[in-house]
């Protein structure tokens, strides 16, 4: 896969308060990058330093090969953006708003009609473009962010928590919106959120902390050098558990057994057999990974 | 192109579709309404009627009613092209606040094509709601008593067109540096109480004491005030002659009511009034344009 944002010894301060510090990564071509940290990480202001929103005070940024500094107009037409709030005018109707968008990147007449006509099908926007954008619900107005997003057929699509608040119903419609648009376009997602499963999903994982990278990797990577496996037993005693001599944790109807990795998790069963005659064995969440990087949990859109 | 279009039509839009900010623009017309209708309409009649007759001469109803319609109907206008102008481009501040200004901007528009998009549809507006008023205005003259030309009417309307260029100017400056719903709030609520009284709306500026007459003639839209002020009740000044009136009575009250401007002691002639106005918005207009190209400057 070809590298498709490139990120360089990047910094920003504002006055006293270095918001990002020498970040480097690179993001490929059609991949799922996911973006954490809690409020005030640097997130947002790396964000707005790739949509050419804010000026970086050092190191190199690079979209689709082209410097946004130099080539603006070319880096916004590949790129696709989702507010954290919608950003819509409230008082106009959806389509109202979607075709004064879409003129922005010059798609006006019968194209934008077609356009519309297929985001429509993505996004079951139908019964919606004659609404006033203010009187939908919290859902129905995300779903327009993400059509306004994708209307100039973006190479880049940043959310910057997109589902945050919610329902699950929508989530997964958004979700399932985007998986299609990665599919058949091979549209790449930057995505900052709050939610660990999300985050799961991801092909990369940047976990900013204070303004600089505290790790990185694919989710698998990640989860086996922060946290280790979980055994978890059914029908066992409390003193079978504690005889293993692992940490353990009594849940509702099972015990949880912590092991450094996968490998300790089957010297166990194999020395054990008469203990595991029903268990199962996980890795370690993202929440658990985020926690043992950063020291905090990352919960309801505010680091804890 | 398409892109300064598509601004346009959206901001255009939203102002009328917006009904807290079409309503709050109308206000400060309305209370000029509600003040001539509950007193300043009475005075200015008494005081006419009283000035003419001193001077020995009958005064039709219809030619009080003229003057009378005359003061109110450029005062209104006066008002309406500044204090309209300022709430509806409002929207500039708006969107910075909700953060629109943000979605329209990760689009490749250029900074200069959104800051006119803003000013065409400002003016557009501003026009719309103005031209409405004259068209008011115009009905309410022809009931009180007209005396207007077709020249008149068409001065009148360039007038308008250049008191509105102004405000529209002015305002875009001075909201290029708001960013919050506070600085909105606040610059509104002295525009549309402070507005009139500058501009001899509520009160003729000849009534002012002679400091504050100085300093007002420094202000570019007093003259668009007066330019209204003489098209609307030139045709009553020249009946009043017509029915004998001793020129000197007229005079007086052109100097009254704000049709003779002095600046330090000169009379400004129309021509100087008109030069002044325009010169006001190509200043105006050019300082928003710099601002722009210097923000621009300073972001990248």
């Amino acid at each position: 896969m070809d590298t498709i944002i490139e990120i360089d010894h990047l910094s920003k301060s504002f006055g006293d308060i270095r918001a990002v510090q020498d970040l480097s990564f690179q993001v490929r071509e059609g991949e799922l990058f996911a973006f954490l940290g809690v409020n005030g990480a640097g997130k947002s202001t790396t964000i707005n330093i790739l949509c050419g929103q804010l000026a970086k005070d050092g190191g190199s940024v690079r979209i689709c090969g082209a410097d946004p500094d130099r080539e603006a107009d070319r880096v916004k037409r590949s790129l696709g953006v989702v507010f954290q709030t919608s950003v819509l005018d409230k008082s106009l109707s959806v389509r109202d708003n979607l075709e004064s968008r879409a003129a922005l990147y010059g798609i006006t007449g019968k194209a934008f009609s077609r356009r519309l006509e297929e985001l429509s099908g993505l996004l079951e926007l139908d019964d919606l473009l004659k609404r006033t954008v203010g009187k939908l619900s919290g859902g129905q107005r995300r779903r327009i962010d993400i059509a306004r997003a994708l209307l100039h057929q973006p190479r880049i699509l940043i959310l910057d928590e997109p589902t945050t608040g919610l329902d699950p119903q929508t989530r997964k419609l958004l979700w399932d919106a985007v998986s299609r648009m990665r599919r058949e376009k091979s549209m790449t997602v930057f995505l900052t959120t709050h939610y660990m499963e999300e985050a799961a999903d991801a092909d990369y994982v940047v976990i900013l902390d204070s303004g600089r990278i505290a790790a990185q990797g694919t989710p698998l990577t990640l989860k086996n050098t922060y946290t280790g496996d979980f055994i978890t037993l059914y029908g066992m005693t409390e003193e079978q558990v504690r005889g293993l001599g692992h940490p353990y944790e009594a849940i509702r109807d099972a015990y949880r057994v912590s092991v450094p990795d996968t490998a300790a998790a089957t010297g166990l069963i194999v020395r054990n057999p008469e203990v595991f005659r029903d268990y199962e064995i996980t890795k370690g969440r993202m929440d658990d990974v985020f926690l043992a990087v950063t020291g905090k949990k990352l919960t309801g859109g505010a680091g804890k | 192109m398409k892109q300064l279009s598509a601004l346009v039509k959206r901001n255009t839009k939203l102002y009328f579709r917006d009904k807290g900010m079409f309503f709050t623009s109308l206000i400060t017309p309305l209370i000029l309404l509600v003040l001539y209708g509950t007193f300043l309409g009475n005075i200015y009649e008494d005081t006419f009627r009283g000035a003419l007759q001193a001077a020995g001469a009958s005064v039709p109803d219809g030619l009080i009613g003229g003057c009378v319609g005359g003061e109110l109907a450029s005062s209104l206008l006066a008002v309406c092209c500044v204090t309209v102008a300022f709430c509806s481009n409002v929207l500039m501040v708006q969107d910075k606040v909700s953060g629109a200004r943000r979605d329209l901007t990760v689009a490749p528009v250029r900074r200069g094509t959104l800051a006119l998009g803003y000013y065409i549809a400002n003016l557009l507006s501003t026009l719309l709601v103005c031209y409405g008023a004259v068209a008011v205005c115009l009905l309410y003259l022809s009931r009180v008593g007209w005396y207007l030309t077709g020249t008149d009417v068409a001065l009148l309307l360039l007038d308008v067109l250049l008191l509105v260029l102004f405000g529209c100017a002015l305002s875009s400056v001075i909201h290029f540096f708001l960013s919050t719903q506070g600085q909105i709030s606040a610059v509104g609520t002295v525009v549309s109480a402070g507005y009139g009284f500058l501009c001899g709306a509520y009160m003729p500026i000849s009534q002012f004491s002679d400091g504050l007459q100085k300093a007002i003639s420094l202000l570019p839209g007093t003259y668009g005030t007066s330019l209204l002020r003489n098209h609307c009740l030139r045709g009553v000044f020249q009946e009043m002659g017509n029915q004998g009136f001793p020129a000197e009575i007229v005079e007086a009250i052109r100097d009254s009511v704000d049709c003779n401007l002095y600046f330090f002691g000169d009379k400004v002639e129309t021509g100087a009034m008109y030069l002044a106005l325009g010169g006001a918005v190509i200043l105006l207009v050019a300082l928003y344009v710099l601002l722009n190209l210097l923000r621009g400057r300073k972001e990248k």
